[in-house]
């Protein structure tokens, strides 16, 4: 589990987040939905120790973010940031082979090359694993990030937007891929989602902020309700059902 | 490293070899053997620290901003150390200056520029992060700052004194201080054999600040400790041979585009080996071909400006 | 308090400031029963307060219209390669013709120095748009490359003595009467830029807008190439390139004023007046009676003010 007690941050003088207390439960999908602003990406850099803590206590798995080494962190979660324009001139499979450094740091063994093999596998990226990161399409870059993340086998695995530029027949191939994770494989994963019928369709528990605060959290089926979402837009949203799960008709 | 890299790594060190010998033995007359081969040694060996130092700090130091387009002296740090030399003579005149024990002097240069230069990169790059070329800006306007605060010293001082001053502005392979040598050889050494330890490290470093945390680098320590590392060894280079300005950026390009790998392993022995190569040859070629000792760092000016905006039209700068 | 009433306040008693500074003394109360002080007075002295101020004014102006070009507000004549553009001509026709006329050499160095900005804005107009800062680094990098080549040249043709002062720092110690007159020309393309002063604005608008609006661009181009290639010749060729005035006079006074250039343009130039007058009495006091150059107080009031600019908070959100 991730326990959040009163996180409080300031960017430049300006307030972000607000007293935030709250728990990403193990085991689970949970998706952080929200109107720009929110906080949910702050949020999730502040779990995934990118950004330092200003106020309050976050632990992943039992350990303090503030306080534990950082590469023990590394070997429990493994956070894809928003920010993936990478200097480095890399092949494919070289970026998803560092998602092993916490376990190797520097000395790879079978083991590790076979877990950057079934990354690569896992996000369709094989045939692609010899190309540099500059001459794939975003969207391909996106998918060796993920599998990069992948690769790194942790118990958690956070990711900001991992939707961002892929099309819809690979962003709904990431989700199954998270699932499995999560259903198959004993694991836990948090994600930023800016496409609310992901967090509908594919996740355990939501939390909805506004405005630096927690509006709203628990099963996807009690949050993502018309009168809770039109409380968290500003805006009327209507929602259906679909094979037994929350639709929600915002474009309409 | 593959087959490729260790070839090419090799093939540089036969070059390297093979030049250094036609360096020392050329035109052997059967005069003061003895002497010449001193003073040409000792140039040689001047030649080859100031690649090394400047090669691998480039590297570094491009690692660590992200960014293929900026070096150490971009930065300013050229400017610093002549901003350094005029402080001196200010404070302590022109005799009091030129009558420095030549060794002492080395080591607290090298001492006091280590500690501004963390300084000056440690705030620009930790500070600017978000926003390089910006950074980049301002590292050039402080270099023109510390310039124009030099030129201030310079002539407020007695003219006699400024000519000190002017002596050391510019590089020159020709006045080395046979005496430094086995210092600066040794710190280069040292430097360059933690830098290669670092490889690993380093190659984790290059993927960004988020993906670095994320596997779990000790990204600040890591930075300042780099930086630290590339301020000893441009201090060093500086110390012995003066500003070199562009000449890291041709070095690091050259690495780059040799080795075509990100991998550091690869990198830092290129970047030291094709420095070297450059600097005996264009050395040799100015010096016993052309007559003409004093234009390589001229040269070496033009040619890295015309590198450095060919980069920039490249859209490298990201 | 409003900029013009100031400012021309600040003008005029930095003049009189000027004209009664340096080695020898004058005291302006009794000026005209005393021939000796009227000699220094008309032959060195006001010569040098009108050259200092007309350089200022000048520059300014020229700064304006190449940010303008260039669309950018971090560039200045100096960071463009035109100073060096200038000196590359100055030092072809002196070492062509070295017995040339003043006005034969005035022609080269403006010829070459639009070469040059032409080069930059060439290499600009490679560069991502969305990039604001590499415009400037281009053209610090695009001047130190010129830079080396004019030094080369200096070196080998010895003659390194006047590339010093073209380019390293203006001074205005050396102007007496009659050798500063070029500086009026400089004035003159300043005030050709004041005319046109709404079509400059209309450029820095965009290719699209400015088209748009039926402004032919090119023609404009032209004349902003022309203007600040002319006005950066004249300095140089008289005093030697200042630093900085270009580049951070126009940007303080967008700050107050923003970007109406019919309406700034003249405070601009006062504004560019009064900071090189500032910075000429500056060095004339320091270790009186010896100067230091203008442009080497420029060289740190300068660097300091840009730095300032490159890190300020916006002025308004």
């Amino acid at each position: 589990m991730i326990q959040i007690d009163h996180v409080s941050h300031r960017i430049g003088g300006a307030p972000i987040l607000h007293d935030i207390s709250t728990r990403l439960p193990k085991g689970q999908l949970t998706a952080l939905i929200g109107p720009n602003g929110a906080g949910k990406s702050t949020l999730l850099r502040l779990i995934g120790r990118l950004e330092p803590l200003q106020a309050g206590r976050i632990t992943v798995a039992g350990r303090d973010v503030g306080a534990t080494p950082t590469d023990q962190l590394a070997r429990v979660m493994a956070i894809l940031g928003q920010q993936t324009a990478i200097a480095s001139r890399l092949r494919l499979s070289e970026l998803v082979a560092f998602g092993r450094w916490p376990h190797h740091k520097g000395r790879p063994c079978a083991a590790d090359r076979a877990m950057v093999d079934e990354a690569l596998e896992a996000f369709a990226l094989a045939p692609l694993a010899g190309r540099f990161l500059d001459e794939v399409s975003g969207g391909q870059a996106q998918r060796a990030h993920i599998a990069m993340a992948f690769a790194q086998d942790t118990d958690w695995m956070l990711l900001d937007e991992p939707l961002n530029n892929l099309d819809m027949a690979h962003a709904r191939a990431l989700m199954r891929r998270l699932r499995d994770l999560v259903d198959n494989r004993g694991r836990s994963v948090g994600m930023v989602v800016h496409e609310i019928n992901y967090a509908a369709a594919w996740a355990d528990h939501v939390i909805a902020m506004k405005e630096g605060r927690i509006l709203a959290e628990g099963p996807a089926c009690d949050v993502l309700t018309e009168t809770l979402l039109s409380q968290l837009y500003d805006a009327p949203i209507r929602v259906g059902l679909h094979e037994g799960r929350p639709l929600v008709l915002h474009h309409v | 490293m593959d087959k490729r890299g260790a070839l090419m790594l090799a093939g540089m060190g036969l070059a390297l070899a093979a030049l250094s010998a036609l360096w020392m033995f050329q035109g052997l007359g059967g005069g003061n053997r003895a002497f010449v081969l001193h003073l040409r040694g000792a140039k040689l060996a001047a030649l080859v620290i100031v690649a090394t130092a400047i090669g691998v700090a480039t590297i570094l130091f491009q690692t660590v901003a992200a960014n293929r387009v900026l070096t150490p002296s971009i930065m300013g740090f050229d400017a610093l150390y002549v901003l350094l030399q005029t402080a001196l003579v200010a404070v302590l005149g022109g005799a009091g200056y030129v009558g420095l024990p030549a060794g002492a002097k080395f080591l607290a240069e090298i001492a006091v520029m280590s500690a501004l230069a963390s300084l000056l990169f440690g705030t620009l790059l930790l500070r600017g992060a978000r926003d390089v070329p910006r950074m980049i800006l301002t590292g050039v306007i402080l270099g023109v700052l510390f310039r124009s605060v030099s030129g201030f010293l310079g002539r407020v001082l007695d003219p006699n004194e400024f000519a000190v001053v002017q002596a050391v502005s510019f590089a020159s392979f020709n006045r080395v201080d046979t005496g430094l040598l086995p210092v600066a050889a040794g710190v280069t050494l040292l430097g360059a054999i933690l830098a290669w330890r670092l490889s690993a490290r380093l190659d984790v470093l290059a993927l960004g600040r988020d993906p670095a945390l994320s596997l779990g680098l000790r990204h600040q320590a890591v930075v300042l400790g780099v930086l630290a590392l590339v301020a000893v060894l441009v201090s060093v280079s500086t110390a012995l041979v003066g500003p070199v300005a562009f000449f890291g950026l041709i070095v690091a390009g050259l690495a780059h585009g040799l080795m075509r790998t990100a991998r550091h392993a690869a990198l830092l022995p290129a970047a030291a080996l094709s420095g070297a190569i450059l600097l005996v040859g264009g050395q040799w070629l100015f010096e016993r071909q052309l007559g003409q000792a004093a234009t390589l760092s001229v040269v070496v000016e033009f040619a890295g400006g015309l590198f450095f905006l060919y980069l920039l039209l490249k859209g490298r700068i990201r | 308090m409003r900029p013009l009433p100031a400012l021309s306040s600040a003008l005029a008693a930095l003049m009189l400031a000027s004209l009664t500074v340096g080695a020898a003394h004058v005291d302006l109360r009794g000026i005209f029963g005393d021939p000796q002080a009227m000699l220094v007075l008309l032959e060195s002295r006001l010569p040098r307060t009108l050259a200092v101020a007309l350089t200022g004014a000048a520059l300014s102006v020229a700064g304006v219209l190449i940010q303008a070009l260039v669309r950018n507000r971090f560039v200045g004549p100096d960071t463009s390669g035109t100073a060096e553009g200038a000196a590359l001509g100055l030092l072809a026709i002196t070492i062509l013709w070295p017995a040339s006329p003043l006005w034969l050499r005035m022609v080269a160095a403006s010829l070459a120095a639009m070469g040059t900005t032409a080069l930059f804005l060439a290499v600009i107009r490679r560069l991502p748009v969305r990039e604001v800062m590499l415009v400037p680094i281009a053209g610090l990098v695009l001047s130190g490359v010129l830079g080396s080549v004019v030094t080369f040249v200096g070196w080998q043709t010895d003659l390194m003595q006047y590339v010093g002062t073209w380019l390293m720092s203006g001074e205005f110690s050396g102007v007496i009467s009659g050798r500063y007159e070029l500086l009026w020309i400089a004035a003159g393309a300043a005030g050709l830029a004041w005319y046109s002063a709404d079509r400059f604005a209309i450029l820095g608008l965009g290719e699209q807008v400015a088209t748009g609006l039926g402004l032919s661009t090119a023609a404009v181009m032209r004349l902003g190439l022309a203007v600040v290639s002319v006005v950066t010749a004249m300095v140089v060729t008289t005093v030697g390139m200042i630093p900085f005035v270009g580049l951070v006079v126009p940007n303080l006074v967008a700050r107050v004023m923003g970007d109406n250039l019919r309406a700034s343009l003249p405070i601009v130039a006062l504004a560019g007046a009064v900071l090189v007058l500032a910075c000429d009495l500056a060095g004339r006091l320091v270790i009186r009676p010896y100067e230091l150059p203008a442009g080497l107080i420029l060289g740190i009031v300068g660097a300091v003010l840009f730095l300032w600019l490159l890190h300020r908070r916006p002025a308004r959100g």
